[in-house]
């Protein structure tokens, strides 16, 4: 694994990659993925905002090799993970690990906290028992969990304390890459930002990359360096967390942006509040043209035929739409501060397949 | 405690009077107080915020008024006022004349609020005819009405189905058809879009407020979600423990909270306006139920805790230019400078 956390370096690397479910002969191929890239440099937090069905946990999920791609890949710091042996794919594994969001059903509740987050490293074989322990009380120290949490069963601590026992297990491996699909959904608020400092924390403490899943757009741009908004399994907006969020250059961007409560009085009444209609549609017959053309209040006649292709509108932010440009006009004339400077071209790339 | 005289008649200024409330429930280890002298109004078209952190006591105030709980297991004290009647002394019978008709409530999670095994039409028609005499063609009618009502594209057609043919978004809409056919005075929201994608809350949020609107509805609407509240209620109170603990018009609350928790929600909401960094949050948790501390019972997690702290506190009021009054219960509030958002 890289050990040095320059940034330059790519740890994950998706290549236009595709996840179906279901068979094709019977006409209910659901393409819950389809044809997504982008990479994610070492020491990253990469956001990825969607909603239900949007295909981000079946993303997730692929990225650390529990599900297999149907089309394209995914490298793992250079290498292929599909292409190992089971047992070589096992070991391979475990320095890409995935925090799930519901932490009641992440144990196994005949286990205490102590023998859950021992387990990875039982399975790996690695170490004695004594020393498994000690690695494991560090761990709960890390994730500021109170020793004695781990002789309790889960039902016997909190929602927050078992995600934060959840986090100490994704880490018993040492991995480089954690998956954190919706991990502060089921919390209140005031643990959530605990969680999020925490997730922050750890990251500079172990210089882990993020890949962090989740449908709450404060979370994700507070917490993200780049972030990703996918829509029907594609993505339709992706560049820097601050500027995607603040200037959206994709309707629906725009749309989950004004969606978003907001708690500031004045900057309510100042915004314009865009409500969409209808519900993401049946995944097993995506409408035609661009997906987000059946909800997407700026509709015209091409976005029902025509497929949008992903490009650079600026440096570092892709969009797919066909009246990005005009968007951008639209703020750049609203004086928001979107100078389109010119310049170095970021590391990131992503096109959309096909 | 009040006077029989205030109780209010319809056309009153207030329509939903809670005066200290206290409700306790049994389980294997005996008897625990979740409810500790809980006093709220709500008036007539009013919409009421009631926000706080799980186990604070919303939904536990939300079913206490309904008398939602089991009878055997659940003590309740204090009263409740609605319709110049006493809730918490209501027989059964009378409750069931309240329930759906007059004060009607939504749950967080409409699936298993709505019964599997019969058609959505079908539970909205027995709604109706429970409470209005009603033959089944009438019922049914009026229950394709509220359907269409609540945006559904074909009532007809989805009147036939069965809950579970629905999406979370259509289930929802079908819980609010539900609660809304009776025109019911009072509606309980409790999370109702918490279960729900952002995009598909800002349209239930954009339809029960414009249905309640319509037919004069006021709503208690619980949350943890203090950006719903800011956008949508008029008035709100933090929960805290089973006890309110601050009270008063939103946009005050908002702008200058004056309980530390209050503030301590407001600022542990990730703001995209604000530079990336720690996010202040709350330490500790919610206590349990039967280790409360002594005196402020947010007291061991308040960054603003001191000596007159471990004292009791009661709910100081205070009226703002003589129209609406702000709540709070602290015995520090009036030194306390907290932050609020926006100014």
């Amino acid at each position: 694994m890289s050990a040095g956390a320059a940034s330059d370096q790519t740890a994950l690397k998706v290549d236009n990659l595709h996840v179906s479910f279901g068979n094709p002969r019977r006409g209910s191929l659901i393409r819950a993925v389809d044809g997504v890239s982008f990479s994610v440099r070492q020491g990253e937090i990469f956001g990825v905002i969607g909603e239900s069905g949007s295909g981000k946990s079946t993303l997730g999920r692929c990225l650390v090799g529990l599900l297999s791609p149907s089309g394209g890949g995914v490298l793992h710091d250079g290498v292929d993970p599909f292409k190992f042996s089971r047992r070589e794919l096992n070991r391979h594994r475990r320095k890409y690990q995935i925090v799930s969001q519901d932490p009641n059903a992440a144990f196994d509740p005949r286990m205490t906290i102590l023998q859950s987050i021992c387990e990875p490293l039982n399975i790996a074989g690695e170490g004695t028992k004594a020393e498994r322990r000690e690695k494991a009380f560090a761990m709960l120290d890390r994730v500021s969990l109170a020793a004695e949490m781990a002789n309790r069963y889960p039902h016997e601590i909190s929602g927050g304390q078992k995600q934060r026992a959840n986090i100490a297990r994704a880490l018993m491996l040492d991995p480089n890459v954690i998956v954190c699909d919706e991990v502060v959904a089921a919390l209140d608020v005031s643990i959530q930002a605990d969680m999020l400092n925490l997730f922050a924390r750890l990251q500079e403490q172990f210089g882990l990359t993020y890949v962090f899943i989740s449908h709450d757009l404060r979370v994700v741009s507070h917490i993200s360096d780049r972030v990703a908004v996918m829509y029907f399994g594609k993505i339709v907006e992706f560049g820097p967390a601050h500027a995607v969020i603040e200037t959206p250059l994709h309707p629906y961007t725009e749309a989950l942006r004004s969606a978003e409560p907001e708690i500031n009085p004045a900057a309510a009444d100042a915004r314009q509040r865009i409500i969409l209609q209808g519900e993401i549609p049946s995944a097993i017959a995506p409408p035609g043209g661009c997906r987000f053309h059946t909800r997407c209040p700026r509709v015209r006649d091409i976005c029902r035929t025509q497929e949008p292709q992903q490009r650079e509108l600026l440096p570092g932010r892709h969009v797919a739409c066909h009246f990005a440009e005009e968007m951008l006009g639209e703020k750049e004339r609203r004086s928001l501060d979107l100078a389109g400077r010119d310049g170095a071209h970021q590391s990131a790339t992503a096109h959309t397949g096909r | 405690m009040q006077q029989l005289a205030e109780t209010m008649v319809a056309g009153q200024d207030t329509l939903l009077d809670i005066q200290n409330l206290t409700l306790s429930l049994r389980d294997q280890s005996g008897w625990v107080e979740v409810l500790n002298n809980v006093s709220l109004s709500v008036k007539p078209k009013e919409i009421l915020g009631v926000v706080g952190e799980s186990g604070c006591g919303k939904s536990m105030t939300a079913l206490s008024i309904l008398r939602l709980l089991p009878p055997r297991d659940s003590r309740l004290g204090g009263k409740i006022m609605f319709g110049g009647q006493n809730l918490v002394s209501c027989s059964e019978s009378q409750m069931n004349r309240i329930r759906g008709r007059h004060i009607s409530m939504i749950f967080q999670e409409p699936m298993s609020a709505l019964d599997p095994v019969f058609t959505v039409g079908y539970q909205i028609e027995e709604t109706l005819r429970r409470h209005f005499k009603l033959d089944r063609r009438e019922a049914a009618e009026r229950a394709i009405a509220a359907l269409d009502s609540v945006g559904i594209a074909s009532p007809r057609r989805v009147a036939t189905l069965y809950p579970m043919n629905l999406s979370g978004g259509m289930r929802q809409r079908v819980m609010i058809a539900m609660a809304l056919v009776c025109e019911p005075r009072l509606l309980i929201a409790d999370e109702p879009t918490t279960a729900l994608d952002v995009t598909i809350q800002a349209q239930i949020m954009d339809l029960l407020l414009g249905l309640a609107d319509r037919t004069g509805t006021a709503i208690m609407f619980i949350t943890h979600n203090l950006g719903l509240v800011a956008q949508s209620c008029h008035r709100m109170v933090t929960m805290y423990a089973g006890q309110v603990v601050e009270g008063g018009p939103v946009r005050d609350v908002i702008a200058g909270p004056r309980h530390p928790y209050t503030a301590g929600l407001l600022h542990s909401i990730p703001d995209s306006n604000r530079a990336r960094g720690t996010l202040p949050s709350i330490a500790g948790r919610v206590p349990s139920l039967r280790h409360m501390p002594k005196g402020c019972r947010f007291g061991p997690r308040c960054s603003y805790s001191m000596q007159p702290c471990e004292l009791p506190q009661s709910i100081e009021n205070e009226c703002i230019e003589g129209v609406d009054r702000r709540e709070v219960r602290c015995n520090r509030w009036d030194e306390l400078e907290l932050r609020g958002v926006g100014a």
